[in-house]
Formats: structure tokens, sequence, C-alpha cells
């Protein structure tokens, strides 16, 4: 018998029941909320008079709508000034008390982007199923755990019956295998992924990323990757557990202790593809070989590395797509055969679950230091994805780097990833990001979206276009601030 | 949700790729802690030539008149022809919930994205997949012929064009129970596997016990 990947494995021990047709109902581990997308779930379960089937499986926090100025933030729910986003958030409160469901308020620390709470609290652990309304859910797979974004009514049926009904998806391995170079990140990598596979590349797939690039990558960096396995179809991202992950997990709060800690630790090992396991798909890139990569377009395959052009429609495959690139073209306003280092930027945001952990912000500071952002800029600003990681930053000196520099330095949430708040991009606007999709008004209607690395977005913030972070002169920073 | 048995409805095309959730429904009108009355805001950037935001009154704003969905001839289609991987991005229910608020309960394509597919079946939606070449025939059917139907039978998975043909197509059987039927999906798991996953957790929680924040 063929060997069982990391997916088979984590599938196979959920599994609750299963119909002839494939049809099965998988239970669930760590069900994560947040006010946007539950709402009507817990509307739901009112109207049928249902209870949640397991409390301690549940974890809530408001990221998406929240206010990320300090002064929004200092009244709590009640300072949020957009009255259908209070309400919203409220809502979530309101409805997390009453059922007696684990909640981080918009002011604990502890509170931020659900994705990176989740890991940050240690509530996501390898071998577990994990699942949030949300598509960013896929993040959670960097642990080896089987974690994918629902839709509201799944939000339901999991709070009334701790399960999910599903269909086992087919298995696809991506391997990137060699040293990355100097200064190019996961990020890089996951977008040079996408433009490989194509935005549909992965559906019905569940994602494995392997390879020596990826067993060479933090956690940070494999949460990165995880996370933007849905831009490229996979509604699941995974990596298998190793030490770096048993390291990562050890001593955090909801993480097991003492003699289940050993336990746990014991099986976590396991929790790999089998050397004979059989992919349906495999990919293969080599890291030496990729640029830092930056999205000209408004899907995240519509990419390409720094020193490349923006493509020219008249090489597409066929005329859907041709199509597709005209009105990309039109929509970001740029021109075929344009150099990407030519594009002029209006604003740079640095956060979101992609990258807005304390590894993102320290690459960004690295290259900020001792320098000023570009004065054609208007707006660059860095939001930590929790409170707990705006935290640290402090205390290693990084928001006074990125003050001194001109950014704007602001409280954890989703803000210009998403745009549900008062942080968005006016009509027109070129943005080097951080965050995931670049699709059209995305981060504010009329708004264009470039991905890139925290690295690349604070080169971008200083320079006022983008440049490539493998020439920058990181020296020279540390020599001016000394 | 509403049953889902048969419809014979004017079809509408959208004659793009990829198109994403936050092109179905833009993140300003997902603030709402309800479950309806996204309709007016379905492919809200696309519609109307302005920037729209919750509470307002859309029959006031100006509309694109090069849009699809604002030509006459499709006025009150229920048929969404589309191109691949409708539905990419966010895992949104909005999306379905406005399409069909709108009045869609059928949407063919090339393929869909994962988590859109779900979202819809949940919502009495009903998703076809076609080969590229049909969906592609589909298309120059209907931008040729005014006031072009298609005829949609689920029990017997077959599509019924107006020239007589008959496309056949693939629905999960269980997907199509719940639609015949207008399940709530929660209720049957209640009823068919209360038991079995009381049982499962048991065993988990043995294995596993740091599964368990009370364990």
């Amino acid at each position: 018998m063929a060997g069982r990947t990391l997916y088979d494995k984590l599938w196979q021990s959920h599994l609750v029941s299963s119909r002839e047709d494939g049809t099965s109902l998988i239970y669930i581990d760590r069900h994560l909320l947040h006010e946007v997308t539950s709402p009507q779930a817990f509307e739901g379960l009112r109207l049928a008079g249902r209870r949640p089937w397991r409390i301690d499986a549940n974890i809530a926090t408001a990221d998406h709508n929240v206010p990320t100025s300090a002064k929004e933030r200092s009244a709590g729910i009640a300072g949020i000034e957009d009255d259908v986003s209070r309400i919203q958030v409220q809502t979530l409160d309101d409805n997390t008390t009453s059922f007696g469901i684990e909640t981080f308020g918009i002011n604990d620390v502890r509170q931020g982007i659900v994705h990176i709470i989740g890991p940050e609290q240690g509530a996501t652990l390898p071998g577990m199923t994990v699942v949030c309304g949300d598509s960013h859910t896929a993040t959670h797979g960097a642990f080896g755990a089987l974690a994918h974004g629902i839709g509201t009514s799944e939000v339901e049926h999991v709070l009334a019956t701790q399960c999910l009904i599903q269909r086992k998806m087919k298995n696809m391995q991506v391997r990137v295998e060699g040293k990355l170079a100097p200064h190019v990140t996961a990020k890089d990598i996951v977008l040079a992924i996408i433009g490989r596979i194509g935005t549909a590349g992965g559906t019905g797939y569940a994602l494995e990323f392997a390879g020596s690039a990826i067993r060479d990558l933090s956690m940070e960096g494999r949460m990165t990757i995880c996370n933007m396995a849905i831009e490229g179809g996979a509604r699941v991202g995974l990596v298998g557990v190793d030490q770096t992950t048993i390291d990562y997990v050890a001593g955090r709060p909801f993480a097991p202790r003492g003699t289940q800690w050993d336990a746990a630790v014991e099986s976590w090992r396991e929790l790999v593809s089998d050397e004979d396991a059989v992919f349906d798909r495999v990919v293969t890139l080599d890291a030496a070989a990729i640029e830092p990569q930056v999205s000209w377009g408004t899907s995240p395959e519509m990419v390409v590395g720094v020193h490349e052009r923006v493509p020219d429609p008249a090489d597409a495959a066929d005329d859907t797509a041709r199509r597709g690139l005209e009105r990309a073209l039109e929509y970001m306003g740029l021109s075929a055969g344009q150099k990407m280092t030519d594009i002029r930027l209006d604003r740079v945001f640095i956060g979101s679950c992609t990258n807005a952990r304390i590894e993102d912000l320290r690459a960004a500071a690295a290259v900020v230091k001792g320098r000023r952002v570009a004065s054609s800029l208007k707006q660059a600003m860095v939001v930590p994805g929790s409170g707990l990681v705006k935290r640290q930053a402090e205390q290693e000196g990084l928001d006074r780097i990125f003050l001194d520099a001109g950014f704007e330095w602001r409280e954890a949430g989703c803000s210009m990833c998403l745009a549900m708040n008062a942080d968005r991009l006016g009509a027109g606007e070129h943005c080097a990001s951080t965050s995931n999709r670049n699709f059209e008004g995305r981060q504010g209607y009329g708004g264009r979206t470039h991905l890139v690395s925290p690295a690349m977005a604070a080169a971008a913030a200083i320079e006022g276009h983008f440049v490539d972070v493998r020439s920058y002169d990181y020296d020279r920073a540390d020599a001016m601030s000394a | 949700m509403k049953k889902f048995e048969r419809l014979q409805g004017l079809v509408a095309p959208l004659d793009r790729a990829n198109v994403d959730t936050d092109l179905i429904i833009p993140k300003q009108f997902l603030k709402s802690i309800k479950r309806s009355g996204f309709g007016p805001n379905l492919f809200d950037e696309l519609r109307y030539l302005d920037e729209g935001y919750p509470g307002q009154d859309c029959a006031q704003r100006p509309r694109n008149p090069d849009f699809v969905l604002n030509q006459p001839r499709y006025e009150g289609a229920s048929v969404l022809l589309a191109r691949r991987n409708f539905g990419c991005g966010s895992s949104r229910e909005h999306a379905p919930w406005a399409l069909e608020d709108f009045g869609f309960r059928v949407i063919i394509a090339p393929s869909f994205a994962d988590i859109f597919f779900n979202n819809a079946f949940k919502n009495g939606l009903l998703l076809i997949t076609l080969d590229d070449d049909t969906v592609e025939q589909l298309f120059q059917a209907v931008e040729a012929t005014p006031g072009y139907r298609l005829d949609v039978d689920l029990s017997a998975q077959r599509i019924h064009r107006p020239d007589g043909d008959i496309i056949a197509f693939e629905v999960d059987p269980f997907r199509k129970y719940c639609l015949e039927n207008g399940l709530d999906d929660i209720g049957l798991t209640l009823t068919d596997n209360s038991e079995a996953i009381r049982e499962f957790e048991t065993r988990h929680r043995a294995a596993q016990p740091w599964l368990f924040r009370d364990a």
C-alpha cells in the first residue's frame, strides 16, 4: 500500500462518518470567529433554538472592522466612529458573551488578526482541524493542521454540530528546493508559486508545501506561504511538522504542558507525508531562481519579478485570458512593456494576516532604519498583526524606526488589506502592499494594489517606486543610525 | 433553504474569467448583520458609476450602461453564464446571498472556486460545471439570441436548450438531495449523526486530550 500524505492522515484522523457518495462528516477541533462572517450564524442558531456543541473549541476576536487609530481605539467598541462597523463589532461581543465563547476584546493585548492570534496563543496546534469564516484560515496549515476557510452557513454548522460536511480533496505538492537569495522571502516564494500555477491551479486540492527551501523557513514564513494557498485556488495549505514547528508551539498559553506536552510532541512527529506518499500533482520550483516579486494586475497570478516588465496581452493563451489582461492593464493604469520599477506609488501598507508578524516587521525595519519615506508618498503605514506583535516590536524599538522614517504606527487589525475600516486607497492610487489580494477595489474603490514582501514594501516606501531589495544597501542604513 | 426542482430562466452572460467575491459583493456591504438585502449591491463596482455605501437608495445611483446586467434584454435573468474560476477569493457567503437576492438560481461556468461552490449550494443556488467548449457555445447563443432561455431540470440533471439540444450535467448526490428538498443540513447532521459525533469525540479526547481545553 502506498504511503499517506499529511492531508490523508489529518482527514482520516478526523473522519466521523462517510456516505456512499463520498460526502463525509469531519470533526472540527478549533473554530475561530470574527465579526463579519458570524452574526448570521449566531442568529441562525437562535432561530432554531440550538446551542453550540462544544463551547471550548471556539475563540473569537474582532479584526476586519476595527479602527487602527489609537484615538478611536482608546474608547473601546463605543469609540468606533462608523455606526455600521460598531454595530457589527458589538454584535460579536453580544453573541459570544451570551453563548459563553472566549473572546479577545478590542483593547485586549491578545486581540489581533484572527490568523495571527491563533498560532500566537497556541490555540492552533499540529494535528488539529481549524476552521474560520475567512478564506485565509489556510494560514494555520503551516503547523501541520488541516485548516480552511468556510462560509457563514458552515460557521453555523460547526457551532451546532462541531463538524463539517466535506468531500475529500486531491493531494498536490509544491516542492521548493535550494537556497533563496538574500532578502528574498516566503512572500516571494508564494507569489512565484501562484504566478506559476495560476489563481485556480490548486482548486480541488489540499496543497502541501515541501522541499528544502520550505524546511529552512521560520514558522512566520511558513504561515505566509500557507496563508496564500487560497490565492492559488487551494482552500488548504500545509507544511509537515518538524522541530521548527514544535519549538514555536512550546510554552504558548493554549499549548499542552507536562506529560501531555510529551505525548503531544510524540504524536505530532507523525504529521508529515510518508516518503512513498503519492500526490495527484507535483510542481517543483528552484528557490535560487526566485526574484523579489511584484504583482502588476488585478489577480494574484498577475505577478512578475521586480526586474521584469508588465506583460503584453498579445502573448495571452486565449481570448478570455487576453481580455482579462487588457482589463487589468486598464484598471491598473499601466501599459504593456512598462518596467515595474517605473511605477510611481502613492501609499505603502505593511500589515495583514499574510505579513504582520514580528519577523515581517523586523525585515521592513531593517530596510527603513535611518532612512525617510519618499516625499512623493501620501501615506506609509505599519499595522501590526496583533497587540502582542505590536508590544514586542515596541520593545525592540521597531516603532521608533518606522516613526522616525515617517511611517504611521497603528493598532492591530486587518486594516487596509480589505479596507473595511477607514484605512483605504483613493481611486487611482497605487499601493505597495504586503497583503494577499490585488482584486479590483479590494483596498478601496478604484485603488491599485501591488503585492510585495515587507522588505520590498519598505524599500518602495523609501524610494517612492519599486526597487530590488537584493541590491539595497542595508549597511548604509546601519551606519547612518549609529 | 429554497427548494430547487426545475427552472426555465432567462440567461445573462458575464464574459470574464476569475470573477472574485470582492467583485460580486464589495466589502463595505459585509458590515450588515443580516442575511438578506444584498441584491441591489451585487457587482456594485461594475453596475454603478459611483462608489456605493451601505444603506443607500440604489435606484437613485448612476448605472453603468455597458454592464451586462443593466441591459434591458437581460432584465429578470435567473441563469448566470460565467467563465472559469468563478467566485475565487474570499469565503464571504454574502456573495451567494447577493446572487440569490438579485434573482439568480443557476450559475453555469467551466469551473468554480471551492469555497464559493460550497456556499452557493447552501443557499439554494445550483452551480453547473460544463466544459469550456459547451460554455463557449452557450455564450455565442446567448449573445446572438435576445430572450435566450434555458430549461434546467435538476432531477434529470439535464439542461434543455431552446433548439432542442440537451446538455447533461453532474451534481453530487448529497447536494442534489438537499436542493431538491430544501433541506437545512444542520438538522440532517444532528438527526443522522449526533451519536456518531459523540462517539468520535470520546475516542478523540482519549487519544489527544490536549485538543480539549477542559481536559
